[in-house]
């Protein structure tokens, strides 16, 4: 469906996107992750043929962009960085325009009618773009690139600037749309790509750094498992935590045990990393049976998309200091994934709380449900 | 270019600027009319025609400094250029849009021909010719305009390149008045637009005139063409 082949662009001096190539199939969600300045919108750019590229081939449906720019475009449906809205318009009078610029056939008022209903725009329809919140521009600038039903959507972070219910309901649109469309969409948002992506390209400075599923890529990069124990000791105090401890490194495999702070009282958790080959899990058991200890909880905690990310970018002073704020609102993310899928407990008084207060808005509570449901989800994978 | 031509037609009259353009041109082809026409008491229109030369020269940047500048500065170029259409279209679609609001302020000039019929003779020949050589020069000034628009992404900046270059333009006279070698003047002369303007107002209809202003119209549209192209290639 997309085909890139040693794609760069060069600005000056300064190579922009160097060498990239890959490609998309029918029907394939893939996920652009890099960084700020890593090059993902200026390769979307070079995709839709908003700017060319310095040297490679570019083929859309199997058009070339350069050679045939319109017949290339008229593949692609583009939700840029910044939605090119002209905000003295009524979101009505711009799909339309949309329409006409995009020369489609399709029966204008169904057409637009099930864009308005699919993006959920139908009641702002009649209201001047300027007039609108972030979330609903954004939803229109989605709007105007399914006009005329393009087999490749290019989405340049689609969700920045919408809250979180929001951005739970253009990832499921984006999702559904994935089934009969060819999706390209770029985030910094890790949880996001790892939500709605079947397939990850990592850009960093302008070249291609891990390209597959996260579990691939995950497997690519390291040779060793992870794992978080509790285990529960014959006396229950603090002595029990050398001695576990020491036995744990004991095991065949185990190569580095480090004992975490008490869970419960005078319970450790225990944090363990193994050669890739050995499964440990068994000797864990064994070793916890004969001494009369009692496993607690058992949690293989394998690279995730984060730790990949990132090992990939670091390496760089600017970079580390970019991943590490987006990591920070990535972890409060996290936290509230967390928060949901700990343990039972935790998600029992988690969601009391909620259904007690008096009615919240409907989509908080559906939108944790999501989270839970989401997390879940990623947590398998990573088993 | 239908689509963009749509728009731009719209938005001419939602921002504002429509308005603008036609008030100030109402005004002065007014008040031109009822001091140089019907003050000195000719039913020849041609003083009208040529006063306007030098309003046009300031009104035109007012319509053509959004047509790309705003696009630009917007971002909502990515939308045009990413659709399955050309650059020229884009391009054309804008122009022409410009240039019928243009042909709708100049159009003013009949409502004063029927002023004129109801006292006088009305010379529809002079009247036709002069409307005709406004619009030619119309279309130059819009697509130097339109061109000026395509470099900047201050629609200030291209309202006052605009008519800095126009007014240029209009002074090239008087510029190569001062030239004393005989054939750099000549050459102002001839690219002069305000001395070819002036033919018509004489009664001359100089087909070469017509078709030097139709060449600077194209070649602007082509150079403003290039200019969406090269950023394609930054």
């Amino acid at each position: 469906m997309i085909e890139v082949r040693n794609l760069s662009k060069r600005y000056g001096d300064k190579k922009a996107v160097n060498d990239i190539s890959f490609s998309v199939g029918k029907g394939e969600i893939l996920g652009f992750l890099g960084p700020n300045g890593a090059g993902k919108s200026t390769t979307m750019n070079m995709l839709t043929g908003y700017i060319s590229s310095t040297s490679g081939k570019i083929l859309i449906n199997g058009v070339d962009i350069l050679e045939d720019p319109i017949g290339a475009k008229a593949n692609i449906g583009y939700l840029p960085e910044i939605p090119p809205l002209y905000v003295d318009m009524t979101v009505d009078g711009y799909l339309n325009f949309m329409y006409d610029l995009k020369k489609c056939k399709l029966a204008r008022k169904s057409h637009l009618k099930e864009i308005c209903d699919l993006c959920k725009i139908s009641h702002v329809r009649e209201r001047l773009i300027r007039n609108l919140s972030k979330g609903y521009k954004q939803r229109v600038g989605l709007a105007q690139a399914l006009i005329n039903n393009p087999p490749v959507l290019i989405l340049d972070e689609p969700t920045v600037g919408l809250d979180p219910s929001q951005i739970i309901e253009i990832r499921s649109l984006i999702k559904k749309l994935g089934k009969n469309h060819t999706v390209i969409l770029s985030s910094h948002i890790l949880p996001e790509i790892q939500a709605v992506c079947d397939r990850i390209i990592i850009i960093n400075k302008g070249v291609v750094a891990a390209d597959g599923t996260a579990t691939e890529i995950a497997d690519k990069l390291t040779n060793e498992h992870k794992m978080t124990v509790r285990i529960e000791g014959t006396t229950r105090t603090a002595d029990d935590k050398q001695e576990i401890a020491d036995a744990l490194k004991a095991i065949d495999g185990i190569k580095y045990v480090r004992a975490d702070m008490e869970r419960e009282k005078g319970i450790y958790d225990y944090d363990i990393e193994s050669d890739d080959e050995v499964d440990v899990r068994r000797a864990i058991n064994n070793l916890c049976r004969n001494k009369g200890w009692n496993i607690l909880m058992l949690q293989l905690s394998d690279m995730t998309l984060e730790d990949i990310f990132m090992k990939i970018t670091s390496g760089d002073i600017s970079t580390v200091a970019e991943n590490s704020e987006s990591k920070a609102s990535l972890s409060d993310f996290e936290m509230s994934f967390d928060n949901g899928k700990a343990d039972g407990e935790k998600e029992e008084t988690e969601a009391k709380p909620e259904a007690a207060e008096e009615p919240v808005a409907e989509e908080k509570k559906e939108e944790a449900s999501e989270n839970k449901k989401s997390k879940k989800s990623k947590k398998g994978g990573d088993k | 270019m239908g689509a963009i031509y749509r728009r731009e037609m719209n938005a001419f009259f939602t921002s504002g600027i429509a308005y603008v353009f036609l008030a100030g041109f109402a005004l002065f082809s007014g008040l031109f009319f009822s001091f140089g026409v019907i003050g000195s008491g000719v039913s020849d229109m041609s003083p009208m025609f040529s006063s306007m030369f030098i309003i046009v020269v300031f009104l035109i940047p007012i319509l053509t400094m959004r047509l790309l500048s705003e696009e630009k500065k917007n971002r909502t170029d990515q939308g045009l250029l990413t659709a399955p259409i050309s650059l020229s279209s884009i391009i054309l679609g804008k122009y022409f849009a410009a240039l019928t609001l243009f042909i709708i302020a100049e159009s003013i000039v009949f409502i004063y021909s029927i002023i004129i019929a109801l006292c006088g003779q009305v010379i529809w020949s002079t009247l036709l010719g002069n409307y005709f050589a406004m619009l030619f020069l119309g279309a130059a000034f819009i697509a130097i305009g339109l061109f000026i628009s395509s470099l900047t992404e201050n629609q200030m900046a291209s309202a006052v390149i605009g008519m800095f270059v126009l007014f240029v333009l209009y002074l090239m006279d008087s510029l190569a008045a001062n030239i004393p070698v005989e054939f750099i003047q000549k050459a102002i002369l001839s690219a002069s637009f305000y001395t070819r303007y002036l033919e018509f107002t004489r009664g001359v209809f100089d087909l070469s005139s017509v078709v030097y202003f139709i060449s600077i119209a194209v070649l602007f549209n082509f150079f403003s063409v290039r200019v969406l192209d090269k950023r394609r290639w930054g």
